[in-house]
């Protein structure tokens, strides 16, 4: 195994030149950061591992039976202060860990807003986050601007140092949204809406996919992210905006039907209660939406007149058949408007956003204990990074 | 009006569900059928069928279980990997708008049916059989609590393995992953067998797998000899009890998530669909609650194997007996609150991610501390370099990697930029090849000579070794780069060129492990070949240390003449030292259990019911169901079931050793 070792060492260096590590160098603030957790964390875990492999293989040697000078105890089978050094090691590496990982784990939370642009650089209120709405449809990306008011397929453009805010849900099975280069990968699942914050620090145009098999056009659900210059994301827009598409909830039911390795397209306007209905699994008319029934019944529910308020499922999704014991396939009708539904799912969403302020962590930090030999109750107000630990690769 | 007679008797079995069309797969039958006719024209030529019904598939001898166990995990390794080299190949050629020689449907199936033949058929059964030969020779038994279970256990797996193997050719196998994640695997999204083949093929083997969980754990608690008192069992005694508990606390999970998912799909409920209140979600919580325990019980056994291979060839006791055994428990403990670390992705708060974050770190210390132990044994030992000790030492070096990658996906914000990428895949290869692979050739080799009297051949081992372990390494560490380059698993085509050259090495690799595999058969057969020079006569070829050593090799039929008495925890190395003679008269008749073929005829049952199920056959499904309820309530009628071995018979068995042991004395 050494030898193979030392047989690789040259051609791997040069395989490893000619690669693109995107993990480990990202053009984003959060993915670096979990780079460098990435990083620490090995390197503490080293500290264990690389003795362990020396003392196999230096034992593995001395203690050979050919060898006539090694010392040989045949019923030595315990030393107490040796269990207290085994089991002690690892414990340590751990309790770092662990501190390391819960700090980490809060501090970078996908749910969580950003709050630094790059080292030492905080969000500040002139920062507007750009928010984008995130659909994995069999087999490509649909990403909705809100703010804007288009829509892209396939490809995602945003302005670099601006906080980007996706919301993301799927329209029929399990998708991860991952962009190495921008940040960790969120789960995008069916009636769920998960959330990611980042930003992309440098312009370029790097690649984004799915990252949870979802059938057979899984390979090609890849696409563009762009990170662009205020002025060229400005003009993505505009350009976005000339497009002849527009994205009502019939052209979306013509986009979702299953199709593989999509070429990019854009809708210059979208129906802005679109990814409202697509959460709650009700963009075909008619169709009770999620929330319309999740509030019904946390009122008491219709009892058994709710059983019957169904209708005969013409088309969902792929071809569609019930099990083979089950009733014929049908769907809960709605009982308010369109209008009215959509209504309700944006209010709820306007009092989501309201009731996500900036968390406060500097707790987590550890600002507020007494830095050492200093009376200062300040600690790293400079670095929002990791701050405990300082540390910037 | 035939129409509908075709349709009752064949349900939605058609002569389209048979995939004439894929080239890859007629070929692959007609080697298949044709290697199986051999087989059993072979059979039938030397007028074998009498002996193997009689004495193998009809057997409640636990050393023969274990030993079928072995030959079923080894058949279908060789389907596993064929599966495995076909993804590498795929992957190496599949670029530059090249869409390899797969398409989605036969590509998406294969990377399925490798990890669930690997996990349930491969490793299962090696890890069963392993415990199923040895843990009743160490704790002094003549049996498992349950012979006539242990019979049925078995056939229950070859059951799932055969409804598998019979996806290849009749239908399709699923689509999915593994695991099967709805809604992908539910009605809506697979509409087709594939899924339903990947449900009941589970379910059947799952009861073998749980039963033979309770008899193992039955064994180990009243059958161990006097004197054998808890802390004085073998570490493999241990760890294989240990691994027993976590399959009987684990295994009914998953029988119950896979009979929610197949109600899903036949009766039309909404455990996990998306509408109606359906949450698939709870599926994934359900199965990692199945799935984390799996992967510790797939390795404790094999740790078990370590500790025994390294006392035994540093000629040392194990060091820190009493901390491995803690460790070992705490290992089993801690197994059942990590299951969410597979799915940090799913957006858990940062609180309940960093929980099961640290709590799987902390299974790191214990794994630590028996790496420790290990090393300590070695440590002032005197090493002999035999095949399983060689394979002792490529695990310690392999495994602490895939430790320590695996304690780094476990930090959930680098979890969020390795999850389903490579690296993972690398990780879990690396700790399922480098421990449980690495573990049971290691055990093969140790034991081999306990089972059938004669050692396995160095040579061809040591080629098997060499070409095992580099390809291990070049198959997997590209996977690792590739992990971090962000390329994601179950990939069918790729864009960018920069990473076929990773994908090349890593096929490779897979070919080096091929010819490992190539040359652990060759190893076989040249030792069957050669038994007469690679005999053991005095069934203790490595000096061993634990009771399974102090009994003939292959141990007769009832194991022990005369039950042990157990007085330290390397029990034969302690017999040995206070000069133990073997006694030579007093013999008495020894009770044992008979033979019965009922475990076969059940397992067929179960068999026609899942196809029955799979093809919405209802007929058959319903016929069998009866059948299989009517054998079972027969076979409790059934009265005689036991008998004696007269104590002429033992007396003349061990005056034949005696005979052989003298002579092998006279020729030293």
């Amino acid at each position: 195994m050494k030898r193979s070792g030392a047989l690789l060492l040259f051609p791997l260096a040069v395989l490893l030149s000619g690669c693109d590590l995107v993990v480990l160098a990202p053009a984003g603030d959060v993915a670096a950061q979990q780079r460098d957790l990435l990083v620490v964390s090995t390197l503490l875990m080293l500290l264990i591992i690389v003795p362990v492999m020396a003392l196999t293989v230096l034992f593995a040697w001395r203690y050979r039976q050919s060898s006539t000078t090694a010392t040989y105890t045949p019923d030595w089978d315990h030393s107490t202060k040796l269990e207290l050094v085994i089991w002690a090691a690892p414990l340590l590496v751990i309790i770092c860990l662990g501190a390391l990982t819960w700090l980490g784990t809060h501090l970078l939370d996908p749910y969580r807003r950003i709050d630094r642009i790059e080292p030492g650089q905080p969000v500040t209120q002139n920062h507007k986050p750009l928010k984008v709405e995130v659909v994995a449809l069999d087999w490509k990306w649909l990403f909705i601007y809100p703010d804007y008011g288009i829509a892209s397929v396939n490809e995602l453009a945003a302005p670099v140092n601006q906080p980007i805010d996706f919301r993301i849900t799927s329209s029929t099975v399990m998708n991860s949204f991952y962009i190495p280069a921008l940040a960790g990968q969120i789960y995008a699942m069916p009636a769920m809406e998960t959330k990611l914050h980042a930003v992309v620090n440098r312009p370029g145009t790097y690649t984004g996919f799915s990252a949870n098999y979802s059938g057979a056009g899984f390979s090609g659900m890849r696409f563009a992210f762009h990170g662009l210059s205020d002025q060229a994301f400005a003009d993505w827009v505009n350009q976005t905006k000339s497009a002849q598409a527009a994205l009502t909830r019939e052209s979306y039911l013509e986009l979702e039907r299953p199709s593989e390795n999509e070429p990019v397209r854009h809708y210059a306007s979208v129906d802005p209660d679109l990814f409202g209905a697509i959460l709650n699994l009700c963009v075909e008319p008619g169709k009770m939406c999620m929330n319309e029934m999740m509030s019904i019944d946390a009122k008491g529910g219709l009892g058994l007149a709710g059983v019957r308020n169904t209708l005969p499922l013409q088309y969902d999704k792929v071809a569609r058949r019930g099990a083979v014991f089950g009733s014929d396939p049908s769907y809960v009708a709605s009982i308010c408007t369109a209008e009215e539904a959509a209504a309700a799912a944006r209010a709820a969403r306007n009092d989501d956003d309201r009731d996500w302020p900036l968390r406060d962590l500097s707790p987590l930090r550890g600002v507020g204990l007494h830095a050492p030999g200093a009376g200062s109750r300040r600690a790293d107000a400079g670095t929002p990074s990791l701050g405990l630990l300082r540390f910037e690769l | 009006m035939p129409e509908t007679l075709t349709k009752f008797i064949f349900g939605r079995l058609t002569l389209e569900s048979l995939p004439l069309h894929e080239p890859i797969v007629v070929g692959t039958f007609i080697v298949v059928a044709l290697g199986g006719l051999a087989l059993l024209g072979a059979v039938t030529y030397f007028k074998l069928w009498g002996y193997l019904w009689r004495e193998w598939f009809t057997s409640v001898d636990h050393k023969k279980i274990g030993v079928m166990y072995m030959v079923l995990g080894l058949v279908m390794l060789l389907r596993g990997f064929s599966d495995a080299i076909m993804m590498r190949l795929q992957q190496a050629i599949a670029f530059n708008g090249s869409e390899g020689y797969l398409n989605a449907h036969h590509y998406d199936q294969i990377f399925t049916a490798h990890g669930v033949i690997m996990i349930f058929f491969v490793a299962m059964p090696f890890v069963t059989g392993l415990m199923n030969f040895v843990v009743p020779l160490q704790i002094g038994a003549r049996d498992v609590s349950f012979p006539f279970l242990n019979n049925f256990s078995f056939w229950m797996t070859v059951g799932g393995a055969i409804l598998v193997m019979a996806s290849l050719f009749v239908g399709e196998f699923a689509r999915t992953g593994w695991l099967a994640y709805p809604p992908l695997s539910g009605i809506n999204y697979s509409p087709d067998v594939g899924v339903d083949y990947y449900i009941w093929a589970l379910q059947v083997a799952g009861v073998g797998t749980t039963l033979s969980g309770i008899n193992l754990i039955c064994t180990i608690i009243k059958m161990r000899a006097p004197g054998m008192t808890m802390m004085r069992m073998p570490v493999f005694t241990w760890t294989s009890l240990c691994t027993n508990v976590l399959i009987v606390a684990s295994f009914p999970v998953l029988t119950a998530v896979l009979t929610l998912l197949a109600l899903d799909r036949y009766v039309g409920t909404n455990f996990f669909t998306n509408d109606f209140g359906g949450n698939p979600m709870m599926y994934v919580n359900l199965i990692w609650i199945w799935g984390h325990p799996e992967v510790y019980i797939l390795i404790l056994p094999l740790f078990g194997v370590f500790s025994e291979v390294t006392s035994t060839f540093s000629g040392k006791r194990l060091f820190g007996y009493t901390s491995m055994v803690y460790a070992t428990v705490v290992i089993t403990i801690l197994s059942y609150l990590v299951w969410l670390h597979h799915f940090f992705t799913m957006g858990s708060g940062a609180s309940v991610n960093s929980f099961f974050g640290i709590t799987t770190m902390i299974i790191s210390i214990p794994t630590g501390a028996k790496m420790f132990n290990w090393l300590f044994t070695m440590y002032r030992g005197r090493i002999r370099f035999e095949l399983p000790m060689m394979w002792t030492v490529a695990f310690m070096l392999t495994f602490v990697v895939g430790g320590m990658t695996g304690v780094l996906l476990a930090v959930p914000p680098a979890d969020f930029v390795l999850h389903n990428s490579l690296f993972l895949i690398a990780h879990f290869h690396n700790v399922i090849i480098g421990g449980v692979l690495f573990g049971l050739f290691a055990g093969i080799a140790y034991w081999w000579p306990k089972a059938f009297g004669f050692r396995l051949d160095p040579f061809w081992g040591k080629v098997s070794f060499w070409c095992w372990v580099l390809g291990f390494w070049f198959a997997f560490m590209p996977l690792y780069i590739l992990g971090l380059m962000g390329v994601t698993r179950r990939m069918r085509v790729f864009d960018d060129p920069s990473l076929q050259i990773w994908f090349v090495i890593a096929a490779f690799g897979a070919v080096l492990i091929a010819c490992g595999i190539a040359a652990f058969l060759v190893q076989i057969f040249v030792s069957i070949r050669k038994r007469a020079e690679l005999v053991d006569v005095t069934g203790d070829p490595w000096d061993g240390r634990t009771l399974e050593w102090s009994t003939s090799s292959p141990p007769p039929a009832y194991n022990f003449a005369f039950t042990p008495i157990i007085r330290d925890n390397d029990a034969w190395w302690d017999m040995k030292k206070a000069g133990y003679r073997r006694p030579l008269s007093g013999f008495k008749p020894i009770h044992m259990p008979k033979n019965t073929g009922t475990g076969v005829i059940l397992a067929v049952f179960s068999v026609a019911l899942g196809f029955g199920l799979i093809w919405y056959m209802w007929w058959l499904a319903a016929l069998s169901f009866v059948s299989l309820i009517a054998t079972a309530i027969g076979h409790t009628f059934n009265y005689h079931r036991d008998f004696d071995i007269p104590a002429a018979e033992v007396a003349q068995t061990e005056e034949a050793r005696t005979a052989l042991l003298v002579a092998e004395g006279a020729r030293a």
